[in-house]
């Protein structure tokens, strides 16, 4: 039996899902402040590119452009899946 | 005062690829974030006029998070000692636009008269993607040019467009100024003027597959390495062999033709031995540098870091400092500058601290010399050479040890939470084959400059060192037993035997040490000393290389100048020992006091001195 589905949170989940939607990147410090300038804005469609081994740093694609980050970083994104998909 | 005109963008937007073209310099681009890390001017005609071009550091915003962003916004705001610029170019990728429209909002909001230019219109239309460029100039409100950089398209129009930024349109209307309210000006914006999306890159998806694999991708990785290094040995071999036997040629015909005295001495042993020994690693060290320009310019730089970024978190770093790391192979010192884009100053410092680890290209004569001369040329897999193997070693050894001292600093003297790490992945695009040239050759001149300072002036110092005072040998001695000793009796001598305490436990003798001393202002003087020390006089006609006097028997002493074992800890020595005054000096400059490079010094000098120790002792 596999555990009840939770749809996935954080953008450090996303490879479950595939593709969601940005919510919103917690908090306001500097590192908040460059993933908004990344283009991490409310609504923005995201998409999971892979993930290097033993929960190495992640890549997405997102507006066009792909972006390397760390699941610390990843965590602080938060993310609502697309409707139609679970 | 000429009108001054600065390059606003985006990391890896294409700023110094135009100002190359627009300016007709050859600054150093590649194709990842943060190559430029420092501001550069040049020079522009526009045919009625002379203009002054800035090329800054890419920024993704105008709130600065790391050195380099800093020095852009110091700049645009008139914070450096001169006035702000006259007309700001933002300059973003045509096909990111997505991404870096939205800073144009916010350098619009300075007010200042500014010119948007969307560089590689030539891979968007590859991509599919068209954008109306009438409609975007006239829904912003400001001159809108497209151009192809690297191959100049559309420049000719800009320049006319450059001449005076007061005549250029304002824009009409600005979002508020908050992040959200950018991106949703510029997604309104890009909806209206988007004739087709801009698809993915079907080539970097590609190679991404294979090149991001975890295992695949190591392999393909190491054996690309592998590749690289055979060549070194045999591609360049025959053009080195060749270039040696000339300098030879050149230095008896100049012991021949002229009289005999001190002058023609000079001019042979000192001038043409001393220097050419290090000329002729040009072939290879033009090798290495086309290895590192190939790597920045096709987009793997920023692969490499994501490839390796669990690691490098283990050491308490990120990725932008293996890339520093990387780009001190070619020398450490834009290596060292090239810290400038890691946003926290103690990743940043550990980087420093660590970044001549890695194997410059002055190290290379050295290694080459040594390893052609001990180590034997058989097969061990395939084409791969236990020589090509041995030098790979000694390059991977430069940069484990790296990343070992590095979290060591990081867990002691530098601990701190470290800072988020993000990084752009560009596509895949193949270097053009002329710029990799043209950097190329631009190294090899700073190269060709030190051999031509440094390294001239230390052999000449070497070869007062090595000839005087002079003493008269004793008459039945054969001209090799004369040259043994008036060396013998020189001041190059007491130099080397007054450090005997120091490197004997190492296992080199005397005359290493001379060469030892001198490589502290240039590791290639290790090389120039040798070939002064060990040139006797020819007795035959035949060519001897500098490699085979090394491991051959001495024709006085009777033993050969180096073992395997002195050999190998010499290797090892090198790996690991700071001798480059122009690191020390660039160290100094980067972090503002005197305390870091001499702790970087004496540091570095131990564990030279102790991984030299260990390998002799294990090997003799």
């Amino acid at each position: 039996m596999n555990p009840p589905y939770s749809a996935p949170t954080t953008l450090a989940e996303l490879s479950q899902a595939g593709v969601a939607r940005i919510r919103s990147v917690q908090g306001d410090d500097d590192a908040a402040m460059r993933l908004r300038e990344l283009g991490f804005t409310p609504g923005t469609e995201v998409s999971f590119c892979r993930q290097a081994p033993f929960g190495g740093p992640i890549i997405v694609a997102l507006r066009g452009y792909q972006l390397c980050l760390r699941v610390r970083e990843a965590k602080r994104v938060l993310i609502e899946t697309i409707g139609g998909q679970l | 005062m000429s009108t001054r005109l600065a390059l606003l963008g985006s990391p890896n937007s294409g700023k110094t690829t135009l100002f190359n073209a627009l300016t007709g310099l050859r600054a150093k681009t590649g194709n990842y974030p943060g190559v430029t890390v420092d501001r550069r001017t040049g020079t522009v005609q526009t045919g009625t006029s002379e203009i002054t071009l800035i090329d800054l550091p890419g920024t993704y915003s105008l709130h600065a998070v790391s050195e380099d962003e800093a020095v852009a916004v110091r700049v645009l705001k008139g914070e450096m000692g001169e006035n702000a610029p006259d007309g700001i170019v933002m300059v973003a990728d045509a096909t990111t636009l997505q991404r870096s429209l939205p800073m144009l909002a916010e350098i619009l909001q300075l007010g200042r008269p500014t010119l948007l230019v969307l560089t590689m219109i030539d891979e968007l239309k590859a991509r599919g993607g068209d954008y109306d460029l009438f409609l975007l100039k006239k829904l912003l409100g400001i001159p809108v040019l497209g151009v192809v950089g690297n191959r100049g398209l559309g420049i000719a129009d800009l320049r006319e467009n450059l001449a005076d930024p007061n005549t250029w349109a304002r824009p009409t209307e600005l979002p508020e100024s908050n992040t959200e309210a950018r991106f949703a000006w510029a997604d309104a914006l890009l909806e209206k003027v988007e004739r087709h999306p801009v698809q993915e890159s079907g080539l970097t998806r590609a190679m991404d597959r294979i090149l991001l694999h975890p295992v695949l991708g190591m392999v393909v990785f190491f054996a690309f390495l592998a590749v690289f290094f055979q060549a070194v040995f045999s591609w360049a071999a025959p053009a080195m062999d060749l270039f040696a036997g000339s300098m030879d040629a050149l230095a008896d015909w100049v012991i021949h033709t002229f009289p005999p005295g001190l002058m023609t001495s000079l001019l042979a042993d000192g001038i043409i031995r001393g220097v050419g020994a290090v000329l002729v690693f040009v072939p290879q060290i033009a090798l290495l540098f086309a290895l590192i320009f190939f790597f920045e310019a096709s987009g793997y730089m920023a692969r490499a870091a994501f490839v390796v970024d669990r690691v490098m978190g283990w050491a308490g770093l990120e990725g932008r400092c293996f890339i520093a790391l990387l780009s001190s192979y070619a020398c450490s010192v834009p290596g060292i500058m090239a810290t400038r884009s890691i946003p926290s100053p103690r990743d940043r410092l550990a980087t420093i601290l660590v970044a001549p680890f890695a194997t410059c290209s002055a190290r290379l004569p050295v290694y080459a010399l040594l390893i052609t001369a001990f180590i034997p040329d058989t097969k061990i897999v395939g084409p791969f050479t236990l020589q090509a193997l041995t030098l790979m070693g000694l390059y991977l050894l430069g940069g484990f040890s790296a990343i070992l001292f590095a979290a060591f600093f990081k867990r002691g003297l530098l601990r701190g939470a470290s800072l988020p790490f993000y990084l752009e992945l560009p596509p895949y695009r193949f270097p053009s084959l002329k710029s990799i040239a043209v950097q190329v050759w631009r190294r090899l001149k700073v190269f060709l400059q030190t051999a031509g300072s440094i390294i001239l002036v230390g052999s000449i110092v070497l070869w007062v060192l090595l000839n005087f005072p002079q003493t008269e040998a004793p008459e039945n001695y054969t001209p090799a037993q004369a040259q043994a000793h008036s060396l013998e009796h020189s001041w190059a001598a007491d130099v080397g035997h007054a450090m005997e305490p120091i490197f004997k436990p190492l296992g080199y003798d005397w005359r290493i040490n001379i060469g030892l001393v001198a490589s502290f202002a240039a590791r290639e003087l290790m090389v120039s000393t040798l070939a002064q020390v060990y040139a006797y006089p020819n007795e035959g006609d035949d060519f001897t290389s500098l490699g085979d006097l090394l491991s051959r028997p001495d024709p006085v002493t009777g033993k050969p100048p180096l073992t395997l074992a002195a050999a190998l800890s010499l290797l090892v020595f090198f790996v690991y020992a700071l001798l480059c005054l122009s690191t020390f000096a660039v160290v100094k400059r980067e972090t503002n006091t005197w305390r870091w490079p001499i702790f970087m010094m004496s540091y570095m000098f131990a564990i030279a001195w102790l991984g030299a120790w260990v390998t002799f002792q294990s090997f003799s």
